[in-house]
């Protein structure tokens, strides 16, 4: 089933190799990258020709070796019990991405956190540069991989002192066989 | 700051121009002065004893052992057989629990709220997460150690502690209250600047007085 659609959408967009992550039917998943020209016509072909008229999430990768962000927009097909995902791919610096909350206004929400949490920009999305979980927030994106979340909380918050941690797999060990090693 | 939170004019709908400056307008700023005992030992003791018998929890739960309070405020534990009640607004309550970790969003609502609540005014630290950040320790969101931003009076160990560890924790502040060492709120007066400075340094938007009594 999957592959048919894939088969039908190829003849509309450049789309990459289907990767199945969940074979139906029912329940089918699986995903599709794009380029991002293409994001919107195949959004809005999904949604009103192929009934994925519901969008479950928009999250974000942090491919940090490869400089890229990828964002995954999750549609599902109510009646036909399936989703599809398109992934799309751009590059980290000064990462920008077309708003999609007119397809489906909860987008919105989405892409604000995601401004806030990986640093990208969706201009025209409503309110996407009001805060949202971050209240006062004073370094880098806090979900990028290259941000220290150790290292911030160790600078920015007072630790107190004496705590330890050990290797859990060590400390049982030495626990229950303390003849051994 | 929040643009309404800036002093401006407004006009009211009988066209009469006032000023309004919300900081100043809706709170009182003078800090928090240091309410010394009784004139004698042995009222302060009487009140003591009456202060311990009379814990008000204000609800206001941060971090998962907020959960651990619902058991214990209905029948299955029963904390109210104890003197022990939940109330619903800082004015109405003495003791502040904080259950869990706080994110420091968090933790400026819940300066706010202790800085409401009337004196005496006792602050309990629930979980490891309040006394040494627990498994938040790398966090970049929570505050570590409760006791540089509230005074806090008796910590409850645990991840999470349950509703028993709770009741047991209550009988030794009850306890403490009745000694006269549960002195948090004072000592809240007394090293206000200290306080403030710690909270002002994981609080970077500062949108509110030092003091909203
Ligand atoms: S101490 Fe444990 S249960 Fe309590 S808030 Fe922290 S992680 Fe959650």
């Amino acid at each position: 089933m999957m592959r048919e659609l894939h088969e039908r959408l190829k003849c509309l967009f450049p789309l990459g190799e289907l990767t199945e992550q969940r074979r139906g039917p029912p329940n089918e998943l699986a995903f599709v990258s794009l380029p991002g020209a293409y994001l919107r016509p195949a959004l809005l072909h999904l949604r009103d020709l192929e009934g994925f008229t519901h969008l479950v999430l928009l999250t974000a990768v942090d491919w940090l070796e490869e400089g890229q962000f990828q964002l995954t927009y999750l549609l599902s097909n109510r009646t036909q019990a399936r989703d599809i995902g398109l992934r799309v791919f751009l590059p980290r610096d000064g990462a920008t991405m077309a708003s999609i909350h007119d397809l489906w206004p909860t987008a919105a929400t989405y892409q604000r956190e995601l401004r806030e949490m990986f640093g990208i920009d969706f201009p025209d999305s409503p309110g996407v540069n009001d805060d949202f979980i971050l209240e006062g927030w004073i370094d880098m994106p806090p979900y990028r991989r290259d941000f220290d979340t150790k290292r911030f909380a160790a600078e920015n918050f007072s630790q107190r002192p004496g705590r330890t941690t050990t290797d859990p797999e060590q400390h049982m060990k030495a626990k229950l066989y303390p003849g051994e090693n | 700051m929040k643009e309404e939170l800036l002093k401006r004019t407004v006009k009211g709908p009988d066209g009469v121009e006032f000023e309004v400056e919300p900081l100043r307008d809706y709170y009182c700023e003078a800090a928090p002065t240091v309410m010394p005992g009784a004139y004698i030992k042995i009222v302060e003791d009487l009140f003591n004893w009456a202060r311990a018998e009379s814990l008000w929890i204000l609800g206001f739960g941060t971090g998962c052992g907020a959960i651990e309070m619902r058991p214990l405020m209905t029948p299955r534990f029963d904390a109210y057989r104890y003197g022990i009640q939940w109330r619903p607004t800082p004015r109405q309550a003495n003791l502040l629990v904080i259950s869990g970790y706080l994110s420091v969003k968090t933790l400026k609502r819940a300066i706010r709220a202790y800085e409401q609540m009337q004196n005496p005014k006792y602050v309990v630290g629930l979980g490891s997460c309040t006394i040494n950040g627990g498994m938040y320790w790398d966090s970049y969101n929570t505050i570590k150690r409760l006791d540089q931003y509230l005074p806090v009076d008796l910590y409850i160990t645990g991840c999470m502690p349950r509703p028993e560890a709770l009741l047991a924790g209550f009988d030794d502040l009850k306890n403490l209250i009745r000694a006269g060492q549960a002195e948090g709120a004072n000592q809240y007066a007394e090293n206000f600047d200290w306080y403030k400075a710690n909270q002002k340094q994981v609080i970077h938007d500062w949108d509110m007085p030092d003091y909203n009594w």
